[in-house]
C-alpha cells in the first residue's frame, strides 16, 4: 500500500545530517575522540595497578566508611571482587567499571546543571521534555550507528552512546527533587536574604539531595546496561565477553560473563545507596 | 499614633491581584463588585485590596483573620516574599516594593527576620547551623555567629541542644528554633506567620506566654499572623481583622470587643470568653454618690435611699476612699447619735483599673460590698457591681 502522501525520506536527511557533521566537524571528533580514550586508559590503570587482595581490602575499608559504617555493604564489595576474581574475570570487569564510572560522571556532570536550570525555568523545562523522552524511548540500539560513524570502533564511541543514554533520569530527578522542596524553606532562603546561589546550595540542593542521589544511581544503573549493550560497536568488557558466548553458542563462557556484570551492578547499586545521607 | 515617629512600618493602599490583568481587577473593585465576582468574570483573584495601617515600635501587631482573608499574603508584602501589585509598603522610611534585589537582601538580612507556621527549618542542618542561617548568608565569621546563635538559643531555653538534630526535637522545640533563627540576626521586626497555630493547645499557650516575656526583654516591633482569636486577644498590643482582603477594624482587644465596627466583627467575637480580655475599667460605674467622712449618718442613709443602693463608698477631701458603709451601721449610727467614721468598714475589696475580669468575678461573689476601683493612691476611680459586670458579659449575645 502505498502512504496517503509521497514519503517524507526522513531516514535521508539523518543520514545526511549526520554525514555533515562528520565531514565538517571530524576534526573535533578526533580530538574529543583522543582525549576521552586517553582519560579512560589512564582510569583503567589505576584500577588494575592494585593486587587483587590489596584492591578487595581497601575498596571494603573505604565502603565502611563512607557509608556510615554499614559493614553490610562492605561485605557485599569483599564477596562480589572476590568471586570476579575466582572467575578470572577481573581485567574484563575492571574494563566495564571504568566505562561505567567514566560514562556516568560525565552524564552527571552534564545532567546535574541541566537539571537545576530545568527547575528554575518552565519554558527550558517544557524545551527539554520531548528531548528527553526522546533519549528514553529510542531503542538504546540506535544511538550505536551515529557513535560508530562520529567516532570509529572502540571504547570511545560506547562511551559517548552511554552518556546519552543514561543521562535523562539524572536530569529528571535533579528538576524533580528541586521543584519538591518545601515552599516554606524556599521562603526561609529568601526571607533571610541568600542570594540565588547560596539559596540553591545551602537550602534547594542538600533538601533535594536525596532524589538527587535517586538519580544518580539511575544514571549508574543505565550506564551499565549500555555499557553492555555497546559491546556490539566494540566497547571492551564484560559485556564483550557476552557477546563472545553469544556468537559461539558457549553457555558457560556467557553464563560467567553475566554473572560478573550482576555482581558489578549489585555492588555499584547498593554503594550509591549506601552514600545516600538519611 | 500621635508620636509619628514611633511608627516603623507604614501600609500604604497596598492590593495584590494574582493574574494578568490587575488594572482590571482593581477597577471592578472600585465599581463594587466582590471578590467572587471578579474570579468568576475574570479569573483573577484579589488577595488584598486596599490595605492601610501603621505599625508603632516596640507593638505586636496581630493580623487575625479565617483563611483566605489575605492575612499571610498581607505578611508577605511586608518583606516582599509577595510582592504587591500596588501601593506602599515603608519599613523605617523606605519604600519595600521600589528596591532592587541588592537593597532588598539587605534590608531583609539586617531588619526583618520570618517565623514559620510549620517551622520550615533546614532538616541537613544542627539546631546551632540552623539558626545561624541567617547570619551565615551575611557572610559573619564563623566563630562570631556561632556565638551570637548560642545566645539566641539560650533566650529561647534550648541551650544544651546546639548540636542536636531537627528530626529529634518535639514540634515546640522546633519552633524555638525557627524563633531563635529570627532573633539571631537581632532584626528590627519579627514577621510571625500562625508561629504557633501547628503546635498543640497547652505548648501554644505556653509559647505565647513566653513570646511575650520574651518581648519584654528584646522589644522587637512584630507583626503575628493567626487564625486564633483567644491568641489574637492574648498576645496583641493592637489587632487588625481581616476578611476577603481587606481590613474591616483595626484596634486594640478591648476596642474590637467592646465597639465592633460591624456584623461580621461582632459575629467574629461572639464566641470570646471576654471575662478574659475585658478590664476593670471598661466595666467600672462612676463613684456616684459618694459620701464624705465628715458627714453625718443622715446624709449617707439619705444618698443610699435615693440611689436605692444598700452600702455607700465614704471618701476624705481628696478623695481619697477610706472605707464603706451599709445602710443598717449608718441607721445605728443616727440612733445612737455616732459619727459616720464610728461605724465605717475599712476591710473592703479593691482592684486596679487594668485588672481583668476573669479575676475580679471571684473578689465580687465573695464580697457583700461593690468592688472600689483605685489608684496606686488609693483614690476611687469606679465601682464594680455584680450587675454590671454581667451585663458588660452579655452584651454581645443580646445585641445579636
Amino acid at each position: 500500500m502505498s502512504p496517503l502522501l509521497p514519503k517524507v525520506p526522513l531516514g535521508n536527511y539523518v543520514e545526511n545530517a549526520v554525514n555533515w557533521i562528520d565531514a565538517t566537524f571530524g576534526f573535533i571528533l578526533d580530538g574529543i575522540s583522543a582525549i576521552l580514550s586517553f582519560l579512560l586508559d589512564l582510569f583503567l590503570d589505576i584500577l588494575l595497578f592494585l593486587p587483587h587482595w590489596l584492591f578487595i581490602v581497601l575498596f571494603i575499608v573505604a565502603a565502611y566508611f563512607l557509608t556510615g559504617r554499614n559493614w553490610h555493604i562492605a561485605a557485599i564489595g569483599g564477596i562480589g571482587f572476590f568471586v570476579l576474581d575466582n572467575l578470572q574475570l577481573w581485567s574484563l570487569g575492571m574494563q566495564t567499571i571504568a566505562l561505567v564510572i567514566s560514562s556516568a560522571v560525565i552524564a552527571l556532570i552534564i545532567g546535574i546543571p541541566v537539571g537545576i536550570l530545568s527547575s528554575k525555568n518552565d519554558g527550558f523545562k517544557s524545551a527539554i521534555k520531548p528531548l528527553l523522552d526522546l533519549m528514553q524511548t529510542m531503542p538504546p540500539f540506535v544511538y550505536l550507528i551515529p557513535a560508530v560513524i562520529f567516532f570509529g570502533l572502540g571504547n570511545v564511541p560506547g562511551l559517548i552512546a552511554t552518556i546519552v543514554f543514561a543521562m535523562p533520569p539524572g536530569i529528571r530527578l535533579t528538576d524533580l527533587g528541586i521543584r519538591q522542596v518545601p515552599t516554606e524553606l524556599v521562603e526561609v532562603a529568601d526571607a533571610f536574604g541568600s542570594t540565588p546561589m547560596q539559596k540553591l546550595f545551602k537550602v534547594q540542593l542538600p533538601v533535594a539531595l536525596q532524589t538527587i542521589m535517586t538519580g544518580i544511581n539511575q544514571v549508574i544503573m543505565l550506564s551499565l546496561s549500555m555499557v553492555v549493550i555497546a559491546a556490539m560497536i566494540g566497547a571492551r568488557g564484560l559485556g564483550y565477553q557476552v557477546l563472545i558466548g553469544i556468537q559461539r553458542v558457549d553457555i558457560g563462557l556467557g553464563f560467567e560473563a553475566g554473572l560478573g556484570i550482576v555482581i558489578i551492578a549489585i555492588i555499584l547499586d547498593r554503594l550509591t545507596q549506601g552514600l545516600t545521607p538519611e | 499614633m500621635t508620636d509619628e515617629e514611633e511608627v516603623l512600618i507604614e501600609v500604604n493602599n497596598l492590593s495584590k491581584i494574582f493574574g494578568e490583568n490587575p488594572n482590571q481587577a482593581v477597577s471592578l473593585l472600585n465599581e463594587g463588585y466582590t471578590k467572587n465576582e471578579i474570579h468568576e468574570k475574570t479569573g483573577q483573584t484579589v488577595g488584598l485590596y486596599d490595605i492601610n495601617f501603621k505599625v508603632k515600635k516596640g507593638e505586636i501587631f496581630v493580623l487575625m483573620g479565617l483563611s483566605g482573608s489575605g492575612k499571610s499574603t498581607l505578611l508577605r508584602c511586608i518583606n516582599r516574599l509577595i510582592p504587591p501589585t500596588y501601593g506602599e509598603v515603608y519599613i523605617e522610611g523606605e519604600d519595600i516594593a521600589k528596591m532592587d534585589m541588592e537593597q532588598l537582601r539587605k534590608i531583609r538580612r539586617e531588619k526583618l527576620s520570618m517565623v514559620f507556621q510549620n517551622f520550615a527549618l533546614l532538616p541537613h542542618r544542627t539546631v546551632l547551623d540552623n539558626v545561624a542561617y541567617g547570619l551565615e548568608v551575611y557572610g559573619v565569621e564563623k566563630e562570631e555567629r556561632y556565638k551570637a546563635s548560642r545566645e539566641a538559643i539560650e533566650t529561647v531555653g534550648l541551650k544544651g541542644y546546639e548540636e542536636s538534630r531537627i528530626t529529634q526535637l518535639s514540634g515546640g522545640m522546633q519552633q524555638r528554633v525557627g524563633l531563635a533563627r529570627a532573633l539571631a540576626t537581632d532584626p528590627h521586626f519579627l514577621l510571625m506567620d500562625e508561629a504557633f497555630s501547628a503546635l498543640d493547645p497547652l505548648i501554644r499557650s505556653e509559647m505565647q506566654d513566653e513570646l511575650l516575656a520574651l518581648q519584654e526583654q528584646v522589644h522587637k516591633t512584630i507583626i503575628f499572623v493567626t487564625h486564633d482569636l483567644d491568641e489574637a486577644l492574648k498576645i496583641g498590643d493592637r489587632i487588625a481583622l481581616m476578611k476577603d482582603g481587606q481590613i474591616v477594624q483595626v484596634g486594640t482587644a478591648e476596642e474590637i470587643l467592646t465597639n465592633p465596627a460591624n456584623q461580621y466583627v461582632s459575629q467574629f467575637i461572639a464566641g470570646v470568653d471576654k471575662s478574659k480580655v475585658l478590664t476593670a475599667e471598661s466595666v467600672m460605674m462612676t463613684p456616684e454618690p459618694v459620701v464624705s467622712i465628715n458627714s453625718g449618718p443622715s446624709v449617707a442613709l439619705q444618698l443610699m435611699r435615693e440611689h436605692g443602693i444598700s452600702s455607700i463608698f465614704v471618701v476624705n477631701k481628696h478623695k481619697g476612699l477610706e472605707g464603706v458603709v451599709t445602710v443598717e451601721d449608718a441607721a445605728e449610727a443616727r440612733r445612737n447619735k455616732k459619727n459616720l467614721e464610728d461605724v465605717i468598714i475599712r476591710e473592703y475589696p479593691t482592684t486596679t483599673k487594668d485588672t481583668q475580669l476573669k479575676d475580679i468575678i471571684p473578689m465580687i461573689a465573695e464580697s457583700s460590698y461593690p468592688v472600689a476601683v483605685v489608684d496606686d493612691n488609693n483614690k476611687l476611680h469606679g465601682v464594680l457591681v455584680r450587675g454590671g459586670i454581667l451585663g458588660a458579659i452579655a452584651m454581645e449575645e443580646e445585641e445579636q
